[in-house]
């Protein structure tokens, strides 16, 4: 089965505070932690696993600028076969809408049988692989956490929903997946592993590989467009309890023994 | 100038969503006055239950009912949708795991704009529809436009819109079943496996200490059992601990874990994302330990305690051993 993975690199909020910065333009960038978006990296480790199964080759493709390359080497440490990175400062700016075209300038110049996304990015949105598995004219199906290949043209595919329960679906291929964390549990990639892939040519597509219509893609095509960042007038908020750790603790004790917290 | 808004309607056996009520809140915030209609599919059974309930509060209900959307299959709907709608439509969603499925695909097969995950509305000037959006798991906030001229797919976040309880709208019921179309789908639905049964219920415990990424390895969790053990309470978790398969399924708080309703919730080490928050029903008292200060969970916590759990929590378990 030949599969290709849509992986973003992002900003790691498991080890970074986000703040603005001080005209709102943009989130301070300067001591960020980048790392592949987590649902991107059970994606990858999902198409390895099926192409250990029924063989084939993972191929996983960034939309980004030039940085993004690490993302797409660190998942070819992790086992994908072949990465690209698209990438023009023409597709700056870009709305959702946009990211999912230039994906589909990049599936149109391969062929694959079934495309897997994270089911959401830094953004929240969940947006990039229903709108690609459109554009393409494919079945698509979101927040997947099971996949099981019945034969060379269908899957069952499990999707997860309210109250983690299950719902079950047959799907023919070629497809779109948008996957969902805990499927499987992604291998560790090593020093060693990433120094295996550290020459490994990724090749760039911008506007001319990928022959894309200029008007869908970068700012001007962008009907979606984000103004500023900003950090919301709170409400009321949490009381800070203030003072040395054990301080701290026994005002808490207080509150709890208060409200029942303490049995 | 967009076109007329419609409300996708989730229900179950017979019952309306919660989402059904605040989808018209947010319509409200971007068309004052202007027309709502429902839009509610189904075969048979109790749709038209829901339909007449969804008549008192939207202005006109268009019924679908099919053999094909016994379930809500999102193919066959986007394909019903794309069918009956008109091509500029406002077209409003929950941002759920349907909403997710069907809304981004929609936007393209209707050559509308998409916004998901809207947190809030602040009014339309011409065609420019003005938001409110969240990023990096709702530590920073947008304000965000989209053109809205050639029509647009909102999903919008389940609980930020009040219901509109007024019930005054003395719609009417529209039969539309025989307009639906082709609803050929290549997806097709099998079953749903319902969620595993833990060794412990945590939906009906008074007293949850529940871990998030911040309790950083599993021999760390520890720490929340004895202090779960100290104030007579039970261990719960956000999604990354059952991702991990450090602890149950069974124990996950959230939209695709348990809905709990507990009297104090302890979250340590939990950065309050939407979907985690949406499991947590019934107004406890919420503690938050969480070593930054900036994290959105202490935006809905009582009491906030700005450290490193790891340290924080034995101290305080102790101090509570001891009396
Ligand atoms: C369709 C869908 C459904 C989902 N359903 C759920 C759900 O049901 N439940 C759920 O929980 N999530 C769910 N999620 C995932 C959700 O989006 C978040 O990714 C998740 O809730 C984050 O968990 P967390 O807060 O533990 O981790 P993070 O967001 O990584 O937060 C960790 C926090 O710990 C703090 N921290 C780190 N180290 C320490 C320390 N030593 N001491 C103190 N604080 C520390 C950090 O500052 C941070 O705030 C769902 C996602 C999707 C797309
Ligand atoms: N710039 C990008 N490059 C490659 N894939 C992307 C990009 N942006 C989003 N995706 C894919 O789309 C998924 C959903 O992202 P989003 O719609 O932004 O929440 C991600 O998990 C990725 O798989």
């Amino acid at each position: 089965m030949e599969i290709l993975v849509c992986v973003k690199r992002v900003p790691d909020t498991a080890e970074n505070e986000i703040e603005v910065n001080r005209d709102g333009s943009d989130i301070e960038r300067d001591d960020l932690v980048y790392s592949v978006n987590e649902w991107d990296n059970y994606a990858v480790e999902e198409a390895i696993q099926i192409v250990d199964r029924v063989g084939g080759s993972v191929t996983v493709v960034s939309v980004g600028d030039e940085e993004s390359e690490e993302v797409v080497r660190r998942e070819m440490a992790m086992g994908a076969n072949n990465g690209i990175l698209v990438s023009d400062d023409a597709f700056e700016g870009s709305d959702g809408k946009g990211i999912a075209a230039l994906l589909k300038g990049a599936v149109e110049k391969g062929t694959y049988d079934l495309i897997l996304t994270g089911a959401q990015a830094d953004d929240g949105a969940g947006q990039v692989g229903g709108m690609l598995a459109a554009m393409l004219d494919m079945t698509y199906a979101s927040v997947v956490n099971y996949i099981e290949v019945l034969d060379n043209r269908k899957l069952k595919v499990g999707r997860e929903i309210e109250g983690g329960n299950v719902e079950m679906n047959e799907i023919e291929l070629p497809c779109v997946l948008s996957i969902q964390t805990g499927i499987n549990e992604p291998r560790y990639v090593g020093i060693r592993g990433i120094r295996k892939v550290a020459s490994v040519d990724i090749p760039v597509w911008g506007s001319s590989e990928l022959g894309i219509d200029a008007a869908s893609i970068g700012e001007s095509g962008a009907k979606v467009k984000r103004v500023d960042y900003f950090v919301p007038e709170l409400g009321e908020g949490a009381e800070i309890l203030e003072g040395s750790m054990e301080e701290i603790a026994d005002k808490l004790i207080e509150l709890l023994k208060a409200k029942g917290g303490i049995k | 100038m967009a076109g007329q808004v419609f409300a996708y309607i989730i229900h179950r056996e017979g019952i309306a969503d919660d989402s059904a009520l605040e989808l018209i809140t947010a319509a409200r915030k971007i068309f004052p006055a202007a027309p709502l209609t429902a839009v509610v599919t189904g075969s048979g059974g109790n749709l038209d239950a829901v339909c007449n309930e969804m008549a008192a509060s939207y202005n006109e209900v268009w019924k679908f009912d099919h053999e094909a959307l016994a379930y809500p299959n999102a193919e066959v709907i986007r394909k019903l949708l794309v069918n009956t709608l008109p091509g500029d439509a406002v077209v409003l969603l929950p941002h759920n795991t349907f909403g997710m499925d069907l809304a981004p695909g929609l936007s393209i097969k209707m050559d509308s704009a998409f916004v998901a995950d809207v947190v809030d509305i602040e009014g339309l000037e011409g065609d420019t529809l003005n938001v409110i959006r969240q990023e990096y798991s709702g530590q920073v906030s947008t304000h965000v436009t989209c053109d809205i001229s050639a029509g647009v797919v909102l999903n919008i976040r389940a609980g930020v819109f009040q219901a509109d309880e007024s019930k005054a709208a003395g719609g009417q019921v529209v039969d539309k079943s025989g307009e639906t179309g082709d609803l050929s789908a290549v997806r097709k639905f099998l079953e749903i496996v319902e969620a595993e049964v833990g060794d412990v219920d945590i939906t009906k415990e008074d007293i949850l200490v529940s871990i998030g990424r911040g309790i950083e390895d599993e021999d760390n969790i520890e720490i929340a059992d004895e202090l779960a053990e100290a104030i007579g309470g039970v261990v719960s978790c956000s999604r990354p601990i059952v991702d991990a398969k450090w602890l149950e399924k069974s124990r996950q708080v959230g939209t695709s874990g348990k809905t709990v309703k507990p009297k104090v919730y302890l979250a340590l080490g939990i950065s309050g994302s939407f979907q985690h928050l949406g499991g947590l029903k019934g107004n406890p008292f919420i503690v938050a330990v969480n070593k930054n200060p900036k994290a959105p969970i202490f935006q809905v916590a009582d009491v906030g305690v700005v450290e490193d759990l790891l340290e924080f929590v034995p101290v305080l378990t102790e101090k509570i051993q001891t009396g």
